[in-house]
Parts: structure tokens; C-alpha cells; sequence
């Protein structure tokens, strides 16, 4: 029976191979075909079965984060406590309908499965925890409402951001939508959720601040400056354009007039604080010229979306083609005709003045933290354009700073503090008249711009006196500029982050919500208020809270930092010492 | 006791493979070391170091191979059920003890194979009793497949025992009958019958177990039975024809089942393109083979692959969730795991001198290595999915005990055939007369 039974033996062992060889085919050669099987969602099963880390903006909030749930498809369902103020920031992480936002952006880092993370988890093997990250923003829940409230229900955006960093402070668009519509586990409710906000008026989904682009008006002709200045063919001095109510551009019998049929003219200085039509068509068509003038709007950011920590920005237009067309170039160098621009971009265009002509890469998230709150990641400031030299860059800081104190923009101006602002008001039609009102703006302790923004109010009804930028937009800018302006003064000024970190005062940690010791870098703070209570908004009636100021240099004691969980009281010292800033604002020369 | 310290030895190194595994597993679902894992130390080491001491006193010369693996896998699914269902994995851990306590036992009880010999036909009817006790009242319908009974509190599927029980039966008939069926009177050419009449009792035990099987639409059972019929019946006559016979008998009952049972219409349907319909029909196989395709060459790690997808991924599909957690690599172990234990019983067989002995462990050498090779075959799509358990590592009493107790049998045959016994009694028969 031996020889049967080593049959047997060889039989079973050949069997045994057979499956091993089904294993590999299974398991090797055909697995990228099954892993890319349209059945297969293991994958988002398992982005769904586990915790994403929390997105926090710098005064503490939690503005999305995973929530354990039972008796659900999924162990975790994606709540976002402030739903609409934040919902084209976080935007949204959804079974069926992919994700959107930072969740989108920062997917790999919300789960943890970046490279430097999965190291971390190894070396915290025998640790507990996740290694999910969590995402603390530059974005501040506290300005995100005064933006909120100062738009009210009129369809526009708001963009604040510090020109010396490019991160974002407060980032607001109406109408916005709730994400938690779009990620709740009950799958069928969030179909129905997004085929109804896809069809809801002012596409609320779109996230318009960053990814829709308008005519941006009058605020374009900074632009147009500065393409003349970065030429060397505008300066403060000349060309001087002859004082007159309209001009009539070669090749064509339409003359470009200006506002309510004004007379105006003359040097930088003044026609951009009246915003003088036909001086900067003249200087776009007969100054600048049109190759100068693609080339200098584009070194502005034009024809190209800002590389900002989101998915999808939008385009920002000028046109790259006027074939002679003389006429067109007038109009598109007063921000008419082809001319299209995200608020971002426009925020970007008067952050790029306030920061010496260094347009910073626009961020949102500071920095990604993992669950014992020690930095995992932390977002350096770059520069994306440099569209003017310093010297040329404080010419055109100078003609925005009349805009406040003589021209169109005077409600921004405040005692003590420099104001450089530019209105727009960008005609849609006729019959009813209306337009988007524009204002962007920069601010700050003299020769130290710590805020720049823009403000847009679309479809605004009305003549052509009544519905301005300045008399729309104007209000809504102050109340964010006044805002923002009383936080920064609490961050520390970018180069004072260095003497801080000598001076910082050791005082032992506090208790971050997380209740894990902040240990990288050393976060130091003077109060014990409770992590919890968001900062008071300013209220925007209060005198801005910058004292006067007659020295460049500001206060540099350590002060606060934005993302540190328990930032939220008003009173903070934290210093932050890795962050390094290229923009020197505290260096310019005064008695500018 | 050579042979006891290396069991020990290998014992101790599963009980640290489980242990790590464990470990593992917990890590990998909760961050956590498992609080648990000084008791469930404690318990595996009490469990195995148990066995080795029964082994010691009951079958000192047994092979030192057969109860590690076991316990191999016994630990190895373990970690997985837990993974998947923490109550199940309490309830196995019960199972687990139950059925070492059998394995010590069945060491007790059946001192010398020429017992079960002695006692073949009522072996033999309790086999086909218990086959046929889901038809009696107590019998019960789970997911389909009447092969459960419920007497009192105690639920368990007899078909479990049943195949031991057959087994024996099967080795005392044969070896009775085995130089009559080797003969072969009439046939055509080279392909040589015996007389129907010396077939009589293997083709009405073969039949009643068939039929009983495609009415209990156990389809994983039956064909194991069948196969254990078909290769003791070659082993004791080393008659070729015999296999040709059963193949074909095997093709012609197929295509009848075929045509008369819809649902292995459906099984076969799914086995050749699961994908037709992969949220319904193709469901579990398509899950089955995405989980084993994400597991890749080396896995996703113990307790790093997501909740499991798999409908009874803890019984019939547990080889889909090792294969997907520890890889192409892990698979491999499990399959050279069985591959090993066969070898092992087969080597048991071929030393054995008595022919019942051989033919005994023939017979349960080739249950394990079919029944693991048929479910295993089925999730990996080698072959048509059969519902049957994994041996020692699917969650299931009946499965883990009746597999422990042929561990059991295997040991007390190599034991009873070890040299030195041989020389022994040899010895004592010379001296005797």
C-alpha cells in the first residue's frame, strides 16, 4: 500500500501548489486589476472605517473632525461644527461624492498616511494614539464672522491674508452651503443634498472667493500701475495725463469717460485716488503698451491660478491677444472688457503691494500636527510673483494710501494707522443698472502693512453713484480690516520671531484640549483661560486697537502665534521660533 | 521522550507565534496593547503545555509534528476570529479547550487501534446515524444547509464526527475485504470490477452519505466523503481503476446534480464569472478576491485591513482574510501548515505496519488535506465554492473538535507503530511461544 500512499502524498502536494499558484495569480499578477475593479471600494471603505484628524483654525475652533458613530455603514462619520462659516475651507468628505477642500488637498495628512507620518507611528509603536494629522489654519473663526456678518445676505466674497506670509486670516464667501449635508453617512439624504445645492442659486458649492473670477473694475488699474512702474515708464513724478472728462482711444469713435463725467488727470498720485478713467487707459494704451501690459499683468498672477493649499483655484484673466485692437487694451487697462479676476487674486494684488512688490503663495493651513501636538509639518512662506522692485512697489503703496486719505476710499482711513486701499465698480448693465463693487486694501502701523484684503459684492443694484465700491464694499472691508488689523497686532511681526525665541518666557505648558503636552516647538503661554472660549469679535465700532505709532519698527515682544490650541483668550505670549518669514517689513525706511 | 521534547519545543515556539500575533492584531485595531494578554498568555501556554503532558503519558513515541501545527493553526485563527468578532473569539477560545480536552481524551479512551477495529460496524452505523440526524427533529436549518441538529442546549454539526466515524469504518471494512476487491473479476481490458456483491456495503454507505449530503445541499461534505471513499478504495487495492470508475461516477453525479439542484447551477455560475452580478450572487467571492488582492505579497498587516467585508469571513472565508492581512507570505504558511500535517499522517501511514493502522491514517490524513484543499480551492476561485469549514482555523465547535480527536487517532497509530514498540512486541512474540 506504501506506493499508493506516496501517490497520495505527491497528489495532495500538487494540489497544495495549485492553490499557491492560484494565490499568486490572485494575490500578484492579476491584484492590480482587482484593487482597480470598479466593485471594488475597499479602499474608501477603509478611508471610511478610521478617524481623520481634526482642521482647527487658529483661535482654537475645530472646524471638521471624525466622529465615532454606531450602527452605521462606517465606524466614523465627518462632522463639521461650523458648518457654512468654514465650508469652502474644510470643504467636504463624502462616500459617494468624493471630497472637496482641504479634505481633498490634505487627504493623505488628515489620515495620516503621509510617509513622515507612518515613520512617526512606528516610533510610537508602543504608544497610544493615532497617527492621523490634524490641520491647524491661519484662518481665524473670529474674523470669518465679522466677514460673515459685514457681507450679510448679499452674494460677494471676502479675502484677508497677511501680505508678509500670504496666510489667509479670514476667507469668506456668500452664499455658503452645510458640508455635513454631504458627508453624513446616510447616503441617500447626501445625494439629494448635492443635486439640490448644485442647483442653488449663487452656487454655494463653488466656493467663489477662490475658484470664480469677475471683473474686477477700477481695482485693476493698480495693476496697470504697476506694470507701468515695473517698467520704468510710470513713476510718481511722470507721466503727468492731461486733465480732461473723456478720451478717445485710437482705432475708434467710443471714448472712454469718466465716473459721473468728472475732469481729472495728472500724475500717479492723484488719478489713482480718483481712480481717473482715462489717464490709465492712456497709460495702458500710450505708457505701458500691450506686450508690457500682458507680460506685466502676468507677472501680477494673471492668465494662471494662485498655488494656494486648495484644490481648483480659479483662473485669474487678462487678455493675451489685442491684434492691433487699441481700444480693447484701453478698456482692459481699467479692469473692463476681458479682465477677470478671483478675490483672491485681487487680495494677492494688494498684499504683493503692501510686502515690497512680493506676492506670497496664499496658504491656509499653518501647520499639520499629529495627536500628541508636535509639529509633523509646517507650511514655510514662499513667494510666488515678484511683480515690482521695493523702491517701485512704495511709489504704488504711496498713490493707494491717497486713494484713502483724498480719493474714493477715504471711510478706511484710520487714525494711526496706514491705509492703502482701492475701490472698483464694475458695470454690468444698464437697464437695471448693476455692478460688483470692489475694494482692496492694505493696512497697517506705518511702513508695516500686517493685513491686505479684498472685498467683493456682486450684483449690487443701483445707479452709478450709489452702488461704489467704496460706498459697498468700503464698509464691509472696514469692519474686516479693523478686525484682522487687532489680531495681527497680537502675532508677532514675521523677523521678531527669532529674538523671540531667546526671550520667550518659559512658562510651563498649558493644557491643550488634547490634553497632550505641546512639545514641538515650545509653546509657551501667560494665560489659563479655557481653551474652549473662542476670542471675542472685535466689535468693528472700537477704535483700532494699534496705538499710534511714529516709528517703522513694531512692538517685537513674543506675542502670539496663531495655531496653538489654546490661543483662544486674548491675552497670549507665544513665541514660535522655526517660523521663518522672507518679507522684511520692518525694515523700510521711514518717512515714507 | 525524545520525541515529546521536541514537541514542547515547537509548542513553546507556537505559543509565541500566536502571542505576537495577537499582539499584533490589537495594535493594529486599537492602537493598544491588549489588556488581556497575560490571561490569554497564560491560557494558550496552559492549553498546549496540556496536551504535551497528555501526549507524554498516553503516547510518548507519537509524531512530535502533528499537534504543533495544529495548534499552529488553532492560534492563527484564533487571532483572526478575534479581529473580526471578539464574542466569537470568547466562544472559540471555549471550543479550543473543549477540544484539546477531546484530544486528551480520545488519547485516554482508545489505548489500541485494533479497538476501533473490533468495533467497525457499530462505528459504521453511528457514522450513518449521525449523518442522517439533521433529518430527525432535532435537526435545524442554518443558512441553508440542513446540517445542524440542536439536542438540549448543545448545537453541533454531526457531519463533523461523522466523517471520523467513516473513516474507521471504511479502514476495518477494507482491510476485512481488500484482497477480494483487489481481485477483479470481470472488466473490460486492463480496467479490472470486482464482484458487486464484496462492493455492496462501500457503494450503499458511499450512497446513503451522497444522497444524504445533496439533500442537505452540504456540497463541501459530500464531496469530501466522496473523495475519502474513492482514495481509501485505491490505497487498500492499489487498483488505478477504482479512481477511473469514481471520477466518472463523480462527472455523471455532477451532471445530474447539475440539472436537478438549482443552487449548484448557481455555484457554478458564480465560480465561472462571479463578476456577472458582484453585488448580489458574485458578492462574496468578488469581496473574497478583492481582499486577497489587497493583501498583495506581504499583507496589510494584522488588524490593518478595515472592517471585514466578507459574509462568513470567520467560518468558510477566514483564508481570504489571512491571505489579505499577512499576504501571499502568510498564505503560503498556512498552506505549507497543511501540507506538513498530510505529510506528517501520511508518514504515520506508510510506517504503520498493521494495514488497518495504514489504512486509518490514510483516510484521516486525506480528510484534512482535502477539506482544507476544497475550501481553500473555492475562496480562491480554483474551484467551486463548497461550504466546509477550514480545519482548526475557521470559528465552529463541531469542526475544531472532530479535527482535534483526528489528531488524537493519528498520534495513538503513530504511537502504536513507533520502532520501539515494533521491536518490542516482536521481541515479546518471539519469546512467547
Amino acid at each position: 500500500m506504501n506506493r499508493s500512499i506516496r501517490r497520495l502524498g505527491l497528489v495532495i502536494v500538487v494540489c497544495y501548489l495549485a492553490l499557491f499558484a492560484q494565490l499568486n495569480w490572485v494575490q500578484i499578477y492579476n491584484a492590480d486589476e482587482l484593487n482597480a475593479h470598479p466593485a471594488n471600494n475597499r479602499q474608501i471603505q477603509r478611508e471610511f472605517n478610521r478617524p481623520r484628524g481634526a482642521i482647527v483654525t487658529a483661535d482654537a475652533q475645530v472646524i471638521a473632525e471624525s466622529v465615532p458613530v454606531e450602527g452605521a455603514a462606517f465606524d466614523w462619520e465627518r462632522r463639521y461644527p461650523h458648518p457654512e462659516l468654514f465650508a469652502h475651507t474644510t470643504g467636504w468628505f463624502a462616500f459617494n461624492l468624493g471630497s472637496f477642500g482641504l479634505e481633498r488637498t490634505y487627504s493623505a495628512e488628515l489620515a495620516g498616511d503621509t510617509f513622515d507620518q507612518q515613520i512617526r507611528n512606528l516610533r510610537d509603536i508602543l504608544v497610544a494614539g493615532d497617527n492621523v494629522g490634524d490641520l491647524h489654519l491661519s484662518l481665524r473663526m473670529d474674523l470669518q464672522e465679522v466677514a460673515r456678518d459685514a457681507l450679510g445676505d448679499r452674494e460677494g466674497s471676502v479675502v484677508a491674508l497677511d501680505p508678509r506670509t500670504g496666510e489667509l486670516l479670514a476667507f469668506w464667501s456668500y452664499p455658503s452651503y452645510d458640508p455635513n449635508l454631504l458627508s453624513t453617512l446616510d447616503l441617500a439624504a447626501a445625494d439629494a443634498a448635492w443635486v439640490d445645492l448644485n442647483s442653488a442659486p449663487g452656487n454655494p458649492l463653488r466656493a467663489n472667493q477662490y475658484r470664480e473670477n469677475y471683473f474686477p473694475g477700477s481695482t485693476f488699474k493698480v495693476v496697470t500701475a504697476g506694470a507701468g512702474l515695473a517698467a520704468g515708464t510710470v513713476t510718481v513724478e511722470e507721466p503727468a495725463y492731461p486733465v480732461e472728462r473723456s478720451w478717445t482711444p485710437p482705432m475708434t469713435t467710443f471714448p472712454i469717460s469718466n465716473f459721473g463725467g468728472s475732469q481729472c488727470g495728472g500724475t500717479l498720485v492723484p488719478i489713482m485716488a480718483v481712480s481717473c478713467n482715462t489717464a490709465f487707459a492712456r497709460m495702458g494704451v500710450e505708457t505701458v503698451g500691450p506686450e508690457l501690459m500682458i507680460s506685466g499683468s502676468e507677472a501680477w498672477g494673471f492668465n494662471d491660478a494662485p498655488p494656494i493649499d486648495l484644490p481648483e483655484p480659479g483662473r485669474s484673466e487678462f487678455p493675451t491677444e489685442f491684434e492691433q485692437d487699441l481700444p480693447r487694451l484701453a478698456q482692459a487697462s481699467i479692469g473692463q472688457n476681458d479682465v477677470r479676476a478671483t478675490p483672491l487674486q485681487m487680495a494677492l494684488v494688494a498684499g504683493a503691494v503692501a510686502n515690497d512688490g512680493r506676492m506670497m503663495v496664499p496658504t491656509v493651513v499653518s501647520e499639520i500636527r499629529d495627536r500628541r501636538a508636535s509639529v509633523v509639518q509646517r507650511t514655510e512662506p514662499q513667494v510666488w510673483h515678484r511683480p515690482l522692485a521695493p523702491d517701485a512697489a512704495a511709489q504704488l503703496r504711496a498713490s493707494m494710501v491717497a486713494v484713502v486719505e483724498s480719493g474714493t476710499a477715504t471711510s478706511l482711513a484710520t487714525p494711526g494707522v496706514e491705509v492703502g486701499a482701492k475701490t472698483g465698480t464694475a458695470q454690468l448693465g444698464t437697464d437695471p443698472p448693476r455692478s460688483h463693487t470692489w475694494m482692496i486694501a492694505f493696512a497697517g502701523p506705518p511702513g508695516d502693512p500686517q493685513v491686505a484684503l479684498a472685498v467683493v459684492v456682486l450684483n449690487q443694484p443701483g445707479d452709478v453713484a450709489g452702488a461704489t465700491g467704496g460706498a459697498v464694499a468700503g464698509p464691509v472691508a472696514r469692519q474686516v480690516m479693523d478686525a484682522a488689523l487687532a489680531v495681527q497686532a497680537d502675532r508677532p511681526p514675521p523677523t521678531g520671531a527669532d529674538e523671540a525665541e531667546d526671550t520667550a518666557p518659559q512658562d510651563p505648558p498649558t493644557t491643550a484640549p488634547t490634553d497632550v503636552p505641546t512639545t514641538d516647538p515650545p509653546v509657551t503661554t501667560v494665560t489659563t483661560s479655557p481653551p474652549t472660549t473662542p476670542a471675542p469679535a472685535p466689535d468693528p465700532t472700537d477704535p483700532p486697537p494699534t496705538e499710534p505709532s511714529p516709528t517703522t519698527d513694531p512692538p517685537t515682544p513674543p506675542t502670539d502665534a496663531p495655531p496653538p490650541p489654546e490661543a483662544a483668550a486674548p491675552a497670549r505670549s507665544v513665541a514660535e521660533p522655526r517660523r521663518r518669514h522672507l518679507a522684511l517689513p520692518g525694515h523700510r525706511a521711514s518717512g515714507r | 521522550m525524545r520525541r515529546r521534547n521536541t514537541e514542547l519545543g515547537l509548542l513553546v515556539l507556537v505559543v509565541c507565534i500566536t502571542a505576537g500575533a495577537y499582539v499584533l492584531a490589537t495594535l493594529g485595531l486599537d492602537s493598544e496593547i491588549p489588556v488581556d494578554i497575560g490571561p490569554f498568555l497564560l491560557v494558550v501556554c496552559g492549553l498546549l503545555l496540556f496536551a504535551n503532558l497528555i501526549t507524554r503519558r498516553t503516547a510518548p513515541q507519537g509524531d512530535p509534528i502533528l499537534l504543533p501545527v495544529a495548534g499552529l493553526l488553532n492560534g492563527i485563527g484564533y487571532v483572526m476570529i478575534a479581529r473580526i468578532d471578539q464574542d466569537l473569539a470568547a466562544l472559540q477560545a471555549v471550543w479550543s479547550l473543549i477540544g484539546l480536552a477531546a484530544f486528551a481524551a480520545t488519547l485516554a479512551v482508545v489505548r489500541h487501534t485494533r479497538d476501533l477495529a473490533a468495533y467497525r460496524w457499530t462505528i459504521g452505523l453511528v457514522g450513518l446515524a449521525l449523518i442522517a440526524l439533521p433529518f430527525t427533529p432535532f435537526g435545524q436549518e442554518i443558512n441553508g444547509a440542513r446540517i445542524w441538529v440542536q439536542i438540549g442546549p448543545v448545537n453541533f454539526q454531526p457531519g463533523e464526527f461523522a466523517k471520523l466515524a467513516l473513516a474507521c469504518f471504511f479502514a476495518a471494512y477494507l482491510v476485512e475485504k481488500r484482497e477480494l476487491l483487489a481481485l477483479g473479476s470481470w472488466g473490460i481490458g486492463r480496467l479490472r470490477i470486482p464482484d458487486p456483491k464484496h462492493l455492496g456495503p462501500v457503494l450503499v454507505a458511499w450512497g446513503v452519505s451522497l444522497a444524504v449530503m445533496a439533500y442537505q445541499t452540504d456540497l463541501g461534505s459530500a464531496l469530501l466523503f466522496f473523495t475519502l471513499f474513492l482514495v481509501m478504495l485505491w490505497v487498500a487495492t492499489q487498483r488505478a481503476s477504482y479512481l477511473v470508475v469514481g471520477f466518472t461516477l463523480f462527472a455523471l453525479g455532477s451532471y445530474a446534480a447539475w440539472t436537478q439542484f438549482g443552487h449548484i447551477r448557481q455555484r457554478l455560475r458564480i465560480w465561472l464569472d462571479p463578476w456577472a452580478d458582484v453585488q448580489d450572487e458574485g458578492f462574496q467571492i468578488a469581496q473574497a478576491a478583492f481582499a486577497m488582492a489587497d493583501g498583495g505579497l506581504t499583507g496589510t498587516g494584522l488588524g490593518l485591513s478595515g472592517r471585514v467585508a466578507i459574509p462568513f469571513a470567520e467560518t468558510d472565508f477566514i483564508f481570504a482574510v489571512i491571505a489579505q492581512e499577512l499576504g501571499l507570505a502568510g498564505a503560503a504558511v498556512v498552506l505549507m501548515s497543511y501540507v506538513l500535517l498530510v505529510g506528517s499522517g501520511l508518514r504515520v501511514a506508510i510506517r504503520a505496519a498493521d494495514p488497518f493502522d495504514k489504512l486509518l491514517a490514510t483516510g484521516l490524513s486525506t480528510l484534512l488535506g482535502v477539506q482544507a484543499f476544497v475550501i481553500i480551492a473555492g475562496v480562491t476561485r480554483l474551484l467551486p465554492l463548497t461550504g466546509i469549514t477550514l480545519p482548526f482555523v475557521s470559528y465552529g465547535g463541531s469542526s475544531l473538535i472532530s479535527n482535534y480527536i483526528l489528531i488524537a487517532l493519528l498520534l495513538r497509530i503513530s504511537d502504536e507503530n513507533a520502532p520501539e514498540r515494533l521491536a518490542a512486541k516482536t521481541t515479546a512474540r518471539e519469546v512467547a511461544p
